[in-house]
C-alpha cells in the first residue's frame, strides 16, 4: 500500500482481459462441456491461482471438483466411467483450464495420461475393477518412467522388478513425478527382463504400498503448486495381477501414452500462449506513453500480432493432430510436431508478453512472469524437444 | 419425501439491467438471463436431502418460454423432473398474482416440501414463499441459513441480523434459504447431458385452473407508473494530503456519522 500511494494515478495496475477463442466443437454436448468448464475456469481456477502458486500448494480438492464434474477421465469409454470425448474435445478443455492455472490443466492431462495403460493395454478384468475409480474423480494417478539417470533415454532405466510369488518386488528410484505423494496409484515401468526397451514392463501400483516411498518435493522454477518429487521403491511388493499387458512388453505402453501425453502438454500450452496474449493485449490498450496507448505503436502492435499468429498455428496444429488421433489414424509424429511448435510458441509468446509490459512485466505483480516460467518446462517434459526432433526426423527418414 | 424446488430466471444481477420503456417489465430480451442464484442454493439443498433421505425432487419454473434454458440448468445439477407454468397472460403479473399460480401448480403436485431462495435478484420482495404457504395453508419457514429433516418434522435455523432463531414445523411446508446454506454443486458433465431427457412438463393457466383476469396487468395489485435509470455515480471526495490528511478523513468519516 505504501509503494501505491507514491504511484501516478494513471498506472495500469490491473487489467480487464477479455478472451474470446472461436471454435469449431463436433457435437452439441461438447459445447456445454466447454462452456461448463469455462465456468468452472473463471470461477475456481481464477480467483486461487496466485495464492496457491506463492505458497506452493497443490490444490486437491479443486481436482475432486473437476473430478465429479466428469473432466478427469473426458477421453475414455462410457463403460468404465469416463466422458467418451474424442481428443479434439478432451484437448480444448485442457487448453481452456490452462488459460487459468497451467498447473491444474497439467494435472489433468497427467492423470490422463496415467489412466491410459490400463484403459490401452489391461486386460478386460482389470479395466473393470480399476477403471472406474481412477475415471469417477476421487482418485488421482502419477506417471513413472523417468529416473535420476536416465530421462531422454528411458530404455536405461534401471528400476527392477522381481517375481516373488504373486508379487513383484520393486526396488529403485522413479525421478520428476507428478503428483509425488498426493498421487492414489502410479504406473511403474520397471526392468523385469534384460537391457534395453525389451526388459521393460509396467506395474499399476497403488500409492499406499509399503516401500513406495515418495521423497523431498523438488524446489522448481514454476509450476510450484504442482507436487514433483523422486520416489523411492525400497522393496515394494506389488501383486502380479497388477502387471499391465505382459511381461517385457512395457515399453511400448510408456511411449504409447506419451503421443497422447504429448498432445496434452501442447494443449496446455497454447492455453498458456493464449493467457499471455490476452494480458499483453489488455495492458497494451490501457498502458500509455507518449499520449497514446502502447498498442498503438507498430513495435508493440506487430509483436502483439505474431504473438496471436503464433497461438492460432500452435492450436491448428494440436488439433490436427488430435483429429487424426480420433480418426484411428497414425499420430505419433504429428503429436510430436505439435507438442515441439505449441510449446517452443509458448515459450516465445510467454517472453514477448513480459517484454510488452517491460518492467512491470517482470514483478509478479502482473501475472506474465508466472506465465514465462511455466513455459519453459513444457519444452521439457513428456519428452524433451529435442527428443520430439528426434521423433519427427525418424518418421521422416523411415522411408 | 417429494421436494419443489421454485426455480426463477432473473437478467444476471452482475450485467446490464433494464426494464422495458412500452410496459415497464423486466426486458429480458436484452438481458443474459439467468437461475436466479439464491435458487442454486435451495437446488443444492433439495438435492443433498434426497441423497439422505431418498424421494424426488422437481423444479417449478413460472416464466416465458425463454425460461426453458434455466430449467434445463437446473435440471444438469440432479434434479428428476421440472414443470414448466408457461403462458401469454401471465406477463406483468404481480407477487400476489404470481403466487396464485405456483401454489395452484404446487397443489396438483403433492409436494412434501417447497424449497426456494429467500430472495431474486430482479424484484428483491421476499414475499413469495410466506404467499404460497398462505394460500396453501402450509407453514412457512424462511430465511434459513440451515435445514434438517427428521421424518417429517422440519428444522430451520432463521439467520436474522443478530444471530439466529431455531423454528420447526411439520411437513409440508415451504422452506426459503440464505446463500449461507451451502456450496451449490456444479453440474457434471453427464448431468447436463442426462438433463437434456428428463421430463420437463409444460402447463398453461388453463391447465392449472386458474383464469386470466385474476393473472397478468389485468389482475395486478400493484402497478408501476414509471421507472428511470439510476443517476450516474457521483465523484467521490478526494483528499489531498498536504499534512492533515489524516484528519480530513477522520472529518469527513464523522460528518457522515461512519465513526
Amino acid at each position: 500500500m505504501q509503494r501505491l500511494n507514491t504511484l501516478p494515478a494513471d498506472l495500469v495496475t490491473s487489467v480487464n482481459v477479455h478472451s474470446h477463442v472461436e471454435r469449431i466443437l463436433p457435437t452439441d454436448e461438447a459445447y456445454a462441456l466447454l462452456e461448463l468448464v469455462r465456468e468452472i475456469a473463471d470461477a475456481e481456477l481464477a480467483p486461487r491461482v496466485d495464492d496457491f502458486e506463492a505458497r506452493g500448494e497443490f490444490p486437491r480438492e479443486l481436482l475432486r471438483t473437476l473430478g465429479r464434474v466428469g473432466l478427469l477421465g473426458l477421453p475414455y469409454p462410457e463403460e468404465y466411467g469416463g466422458g467418451a470425448q474424442p481428443y479434439e474435445v478432451y484437448l480444448q478443455v485442457l487448453e481452456e483450464l490452462a488459460r487459468r492455472w497451467l498447473a491444474v490443466a497439467e494435472a489433468v492431462s497427467v492423470h490422463t495420461l496415467a489412466c491410459y495403460p490400463v484403459a490401452g493395454y489391461g486386460s478386460d478384468a482389470q479395466r473393470k475393477r480399476f477403471l472406474p475409480d481412477m475415471l469417477g474423480g476421487e482418485l488421482l494417478g502419477a506417471y513413472c518412467l523417468s529416473e535420476p539417470a536416465g530421462g531422454s533415454d528411458a530404455a536405461a532405466m534401471t528400476t527392477k522388478a522381481v517375481r516373488d510369488g504373486d508379487e513383484y518386488v520393486v526396488t529403485g528410484t522413479k525421478a520428476w513425478i507428478t503428483h509425488a505423494g498426493q498421487a492414489d496409484f502410479y504406473n511403474v515401468f520397471c526392468r523385469t527382463g534384460g537391457p534395453g526397451a525389451g526388459g521393460v514392463s509396467c506395474l499399476l501400483a497403488d500409492a499406499a504400498t509399503p516401500g513406495i516411498e515418495p521423497q523431498a518435493r523438488e524446489r522448481t522454477m514454476g509450476l510450484r503448486s504442482s507436487p514433483v518429487a523422486q520416489i523411492a521403491f525400497d522393496g515394494a511388493r506389488v501383486p502380479a495381477d497388477r502387471l499391465l499387458s505382459e511381461e517385457n512388453k512395457g515399453f511400448r505402453i510408456a511411449m504409447s501414452a506419451l503421443d497422447g501425453g504429448r498432445l496434452g502438454i501442447a494443449a496446455c500450452a497454447v492455453g498458456l500462449a493464449q493467457a499471455a496474449v490476452d494480458y499483453a493485449v489488455a495492458y497494451a490498450g490501457e498502458r500509455e506513453q507518449f499520449g497514446r496507448p502502447i498498442a498503438q505503436f507498430q513495435g508493440i502492435g506487430f509483436m502483439l500480432a505474431d504473438m496471436a499468429t503464433q497461438v492460432s498455428a500452435a492450436r491448428a496444429l494440436v488439433l490436427a493432430a488430435a483429429r487424426l488421433r480420433d480418426a484411428g489414424r497414425p499420430y505419433g509424429a504429428e503429436a510430436a510436431k505439435a507438442k515441439l511448435f505449441a510449446t517452443d510458441a509458448a515459450m516465445r509468446v510467454t517472453t514477448d508478453a513480459v517484454q510488452v509490459l517491460g518492467g512491470y512485466g517482470y514483478v509478479a505483480d502482473h501475472p506474465v512472469e508466472r506465465y514465462m516460467r511455466e513455459a519453459k518446462v513444457l519444452q521439457i517434459v513428456e519428452g524433451t524437444n529435442q527428443i520430439q526432433r528426434l521423433v519427427i526426423s525418424r518418421a521422416l527418414t523411415r522411408g | 419425501m417429494k421436494i419443489v424446488v421454485l426455480v426463477k430466471q432473473v437478467p444476471d444481477s452482475g450485467a446490464e439491467r433494464n426494464l422495458r420503456s412500452d410496459d415497464n417489465t423486466v426486458d429480458r430480451g436484452s438481458a443474459n438471463n439467468v437461475i436466479n442464484e439464491m435458487d442454486e442454493y435451495a437446488i443444492e439443498e433439495a438435492l443433498s436431502i434426497q441423497e439422505k433421505h431418498g424421494g424426488e425432487v422437481v423444479v417449478l419454473t413460472m416464466g416465458p418460454s425463454g425460461a426453458t434454458e434455466s430449467i434445463r440448468k437446473a435440471l444438469s445439477m440432479g434434479p428428476d423432473s421440472a414443470v414448466h407454468v408457461a403462458d401469454d397472460a401471465l406477463h406483468g403479473s404481480c407477487a400476489v398474482a404470481t403466487s396464485k399460480v405456483l401454489a395452484a401448480a404446487i397443489g396438483q403436485l403433492d409436494a412434501d416440501l417447497i424449497i426456494c431462495g429467500a430472495e431474486s435478484t430482479d424484484g428483491r420482495v421476499q414475499v413469495m414463499p410466506h404467499m404460497i404457504a398462505e394460500r396453501l395453508g402450509i407453514a412457512a419457514l424462511t430465511g434459513a441459513r440451515k435445514l434438517t429433516v427428521d421424518g417429517s418434522t422440519l428444522t430451520i435455523e432463521r439467520q436474522t441480523e443478530e444471530g439466529y432463531e431455531v423454528v420447526t414445523a411439520s411437513t409440508p411446508a415451504v422452506v426459503s434459504v440464505w446463500d449461507t446454506i451451502n456450496e451449490p454443486r456444479y453440474p457434471s458433465f453427464k448431468g447436463i447431458m442426462a438433463a437434456k431427457k428428463k421430463p420437463l412438463e409444460t402447463k398453461s393457466l388453463a391447465d392449472l385452473g386458474v383464469d386470466a383476469s385474476e393473472v397478468g396487468f389485468d389482475g395486478a395489485t400493484s402497478t408501476v407508473v414509471e421507472h428511470s435509470k439510476r443517476p450516474p455515480r457521483q465523484a467521490g471526495n478526494k483528499v489531498a494530503d498536504s499534512g492533515d490528511g489524516g484528519v480530513q478523513l477522520v472529518q469527513y468519516l464523522s460528518s457522515e456519522k461512519f465513526v
